[in-house]
């Protein structure tokens, strides 16, 4: 295992420091071996290979990198990979189950929620954490914990139907009533 | 047997959900910065901390020093390639690394490439560049000055600033028409420096196989023929040895059509090391230095008679290209499309003056979300509308619908020349004043002012011309501008479909299929959609400027056809008739004579593997270039009504409603979702979004900090409405859409804030109109414009 990728070992330079991080990723347990100074968005792209975690801007701006910290949203492109040790990570490759999909996947697809994808990810998490959170929200509390992520594409009318969707589904597989059409 | 019930199965005019979702959803798309190859090396590049400075010197010693590096490539080491310049998408030259000078601020300097891009960027930082720092141009004004700096001092035979000089339309009957008019009504205008910045920004992968000779480019490329021949040219190599694979890519909107320095550079390296190299660029990289969009003036004259009739209109633009003239738009156009302005109106003669300059900036400028500079056009035009119709004291709708071009008056050809083909304005128009309570609107507005709130209600109405084009008038680096579709139909009926188009978010695998099913009879989800690599897919120009449904589209329902004609003598042959004997609907051939005798097309696709007639050449494929007979011209009425706080100068939309007439849509849920981001953008940049420079020219809004996109909080919500007037010309009757939004979207926020501050005497606040510059307009009573350096000689 080298310090930022296993695919280039890095050159041999004794004075890189290394740290060892153990995360739980999507319920798995991952060591690996990263520099001080390794992004945690990096590293579950790169060291982990989890490249449904995209990275947009350079300014924690545009929220593309977002991923569930023990299940809060945050900007991984923000966060040290050192940071996230002895944590819980959910990505977007973590938010299906074995055989379903998560109702908020279900609702971007069913309401279009998405057109190039490359926001996607993060939208859905940042989604997910709302929902876990409130389960009912109404349009402005889905914009308001949505403005932290950007869309090029689809102008968020879309994203904010598809939560709304999800959290129907969710209420209904819940036991209520009116939901998921 | 009843013909098949073509929305079932996805054909056109279903919202078929996405296919391209299920990977998306998943976080499996595949986009380049996904994609590692074995042994592959990181490139970053360096870039000009200064706008307009001569390289003393530049030493790489300390870059080279670090471990893990493998190559520092200099503008020196390139142009003893002679790959210091490349040529750009509009017959200019750009610098893929400076060699003299830089000229703007984010020029390509140098790069390096090494194991990890944190090294890279280390190694970066290494490298020690000496800068004799010049006069810096940030405006036109300053660059058609008498004693300006001459920035391309590369060029031969370039003395001055200035780009081009292009003329356009009737300028002697426009004088004449002036001569007459009863008013004439002036506007200055200036649409500001955007940037079109997908949340993907730019990225290649080069992969040059020294035992094959075969170079292999992953790369965010709207048209990956484009960048093949371009490659070609640039890098002298033959063009079957060169395969660009566009992966999925993470938004467009016109930024990555244009041929980059850090594409050429990292093919350059992985040629030198024999190794795949990755470039990916980072947000203030795409910001500062790749294609911007906008940044042109205007001074616009209207000729008007006193019942509201327009006898002429002349525009003088100026453009500020940047340091390189780095457009990518057809050769014959040097403004692009800017004369399409007014084809919704029936105006007897106009007349334009376009010139273009280079000043210390980024280079460009690019079809954001445009068909070549339609989006200023459209603009301008709606701006200039509503500025004539409060000149002559005119209702703002009525002006409009007396000078639009009529229902039955079409073909019809414009003033500037073009040739629209089909349309309903007026009947748009109504919907849009229906939807929006536009009767009611003026009794809102007085009880508002009564309570001490401004209110204001703004139209923008506009046909564009989307789809180039047809080969007479357009083409990019001397390519005609068609496109292609190739479709092979397996035995079992099922097939596999590959355009020259790229998607980029607008739902090719999904709705090339509907026209497949619509053709075929074939189920949608029995199609599957590939594009982007040009190894496979047949030569096309792209997806931008709305084209891919216009053109593209057009050669799917063209070889569909062709598969059709082919699967009609197989069908004679099974049911042992003559092929007059033969009809169809939707998914079978029956005999005429006797309708329950019949075969599925699927049937004739097997036969078509197993029991073909005799002399007939086995299989079912073809493949269709399209060369449109003209471009599609889609209407829009955008209409928003917005209240103005005095105090602050905050405005905020109240309602907006938008009536799109594009043709037949293929898939009306992907069409509203492309109206909806375009509004969205259309939006930004009313409100937020722009880039400008300071007097050193540093890039103000080089990153998302300045560089503001609305978010799910500020965007407003959109009613939409639609009218349907088929495309005349084209095989389903479908117009272009995807930048309608972004085009006329703009004007109808800007009319309505200008409504909204009548009563104050100003008449115009340049984009974005932000509560600052709204706020001065008030206190003031004065537009908050840009003056524009435009040649005062009328
Ligand atoms: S990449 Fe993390 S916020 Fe943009
Ligand atoms: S779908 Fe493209 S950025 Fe959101």
């Amino acid at each position: 295992m080298t310090s930022l990728f296993e695919e280039v070992p890095r050159a041999e330079d004794d004075a890189v420091p290394v740290r060892t991080v153990s995360v739980t990723v999507n319920g798995e347990r991952r060591t690996v071996k990263v520099e001080p100074r390794l992004l945690l968005a990096h590293m579950i792209r790169h060291g982990l290979k989890l490249t449904g975690t995209h990275t947009g801007c350079d300014t924690s701006n545009c929220g593309a990198c977002t991923v569930l910290l023990d299940g809060r949203p945050v900007k991984s492109c923000t966060m040290l990979a050192v940071q996230a040790d002895g944590h819980e990570v959910t990505t977007v490759e973590g938010l299906a189950g074995q055989s379903e999909l998560h109702p908020v996947q279900e609702g971007f697809k069913d309401e279009h929620g998405l057109q190039c994808g490359f926001c996607t990810p993060g939208m859905m998490l940042t989604a997910k954490a709302l929902l876990d959170e409130n389960p009912d929200p109404t349009e402005d509390e889905v914009r308001w914990a949505l403005s932290g992520n950007l869309c090029r594409c689809t102008g968020y009318q879309n994203i904010v139907k598809s939560v709304l969707w999800a959290a129907r589904k969710q209420r209904a597989a819940a036991g209520e009533t009116g939901a998921g059409e | 047997m009843t013909a098949l019930d073509e929305i079932k199965i996805g054909g056109l005019g279903a919202s078929r959900r996405r296919v391209e979702d299920n990977r998306f959803i998943r976080g499996k798309g595949n986009y380049v910065d996904d994609i590692v190859l074995p042994g592959m090396l990181h490139m970053e590049i360096l870039r000009s901390p200064v706008a307009h400075a001569r390289i003393v010197s530049v030493d790489t010693s300390k870059a080279w020093a670090i471990p893990g590096v493998r190559l520092v490539l200099t503008g020196e080491m390139m142009a003893k390639r002679n790959l210091a310049w490349m040529p750009t998408l509009s017959y200019d030259t750009q610098a893929v690394l400076a060699t003299d000078k830089v000229r703007f601020q984010g020029q390509e300097v140098a790069c390096v490439i090494a194991d990890d891009p944190y090294i890279a960027k280390d190694a970066c930082e290494a490298i020690v560049v000496e800068y004799e720092t010049l006069p810096v141009v940030v405006n036109p004004e300053q660059a058609l000055a008498a004693d300006a700096p001459l920035i391309r001092d590369d060029k031969e035979n370039q003395h001055d600033n200035v780009v081009f000089d292009w003329e356009v339309g009737d300028a002697a009957g426009t004088d004449r028409a002036f001569a007459q008019a009863d008013l004439v009504s002036k506007i200055d205008l200036h649409y500001p420096r955007s940037h079109p910045s997908p949340i993907e920004c730019c990225g290649s992968i080069a992969d040059f196989d020294r035992s094959t000779s075969k170079l292999t480019v992953y790369m965010t490329t709207q048209a990956p023929h484009i960048i093949r021949a371009a490659v070609s040219l640039v890098a002298e190599l033959p063009e079957h040895m060169i395969r660009i694979v566009s992966p999925d890519i993470g938004g467009g909107f016109g930024n990555k059509v244009p041929v980059y320095p850090g594409y050429v550079m990292s093919i350059l390296a992985s040629i030198l090391l024999e190794r795949p190299v990755k470039w990916i660029e980072d947000k203030t990289g795409n910001l500062i230095s790749t294609g911007f969009g906008r940044d042109v003036y205007l001074r616009g004259e209207m000729a008007l008679r006193k019942d509201g009739r327009i006898l002429g209109v002349r525009m003088h633009t100026v453009s500020d290209h940047g340091a390189f003239f780095a457009d990518a738009q057809p050769s014959k156009f040097k403004i692009g499309l800017m004369h399409s302005a007014f084809a919704a109106y029936d105006i007897p003669a106009a007349h334009l003056l376009a010139r273009g300059v280079y000043t210390n900036k980024a280079p460009g400028g690019v079809a954001y979300r445009c068909s070549f500079r339609v989006t200023e056009a459209m603009f301008f035009q709606e701006r200039m509308v509503q500025a004539a119709a409060d000149d002559l004291g005119m209702d703002q709708a009525e002006f409009r619908r007396v000078n639009f071009v009529r229902d039955d008056d079409f073909p019809h050809r414009t003033a500037f020349g073009f040739l629209t083909d089909s349309g309903q304005y007026g009947k748009c128009l109504d919907v849009g004043l229906e939807a929006i309570g536009y009767a009611d609107f003026q009794e809102r507005k007085k009880e508002a002012a009564a309570r001490g709130r401004l209110l204001g209600i703004g139209i923008s109405t506009m046909t564009e011309p989307l789809g180039a084009g047809n080969s007479r008038e357009y083409d990019i680096l001397g390519i005609k501008m068609f496109d292609s579709a190739e479709l092979r139909v397996h035995m079992t009926g099922k097939a596999l479909l590959r355009t020259g188009a790229k998607t980029q978010g607008q739902g090719h695998e999904t709705t090339w299929a509907q026209i497949v099913a619509h053709e075929l009879g074939l189920p949608a989800e029995d199609v599957v959609v590939e594009e982007g690599d040009t190894d496979t897919a047949p030569f096309g120009m792209g997806t931008y400027a709305s084209r891919s449904t216009p053109v593209a589209g057009a050669a799917v329902a063209m070889v569909a056809r062709k598969i059709r004609a082919k699967a009609r003598k197989l069908a004679a042959h099974l049911l042992e008739v003559s092929e007059e004997d033969v009809e169809w609907e939707l998914g079978r051939f029956y005999v005429r004579s006797a309708p329950n005798r019949g075969v599925t097309i699927q049937e004739c696709a097997a036969a078509a593997y197993s029991n073909m007639p005799d002399g007939m050449e086995p299989g079912l494929e073809n493949v269709a270039y399209y060369d449109p007979p003209n471009l599609t011209w889609p209407f829009a009425c955008y209409i928003a009504t917005v209240e103005v706080d005095p105090q602050t100068g905050v405005w905020d939309v109240l309602n907006f409603v938008a009536v799109d007439d594009c043709g037949v849509r293929i898939n009306p849920m992907i069409v509203e979702g492309q109206i909806m981001g375009g509004l969205t953008e259309a939006y930004a940049m009313a409100s937020m979004q722009f880039i400008t420079y300071d007097a050193e020219g540093n890039c103000v809004g080089s990153n998302y900090m300045d560089y503001l996109l609305p978010t799910a909080w500020e965007t407003p919500g959109f009613e939409l409405h639609e009218v349907v007037t088929p495309c005349p010309h084209h095989p389903i009757g479908a117009k272009g859409i995807g930048e309608c939004a972004t085009v006329g979207g703009p004007a109808a926020f800007v009319n309505a804030v200008m409504d909204a501050l009548k009563g104050f005497g100003v008449r115009n606040i340049d984009m974005p109109m932000l509560p600052d510059r709204v706020h001065e307009a008030i206190t003031t009573g004065r537009d908050v414009s840009g003056h524009p350096p435009v040649r005062q000689d009328d």
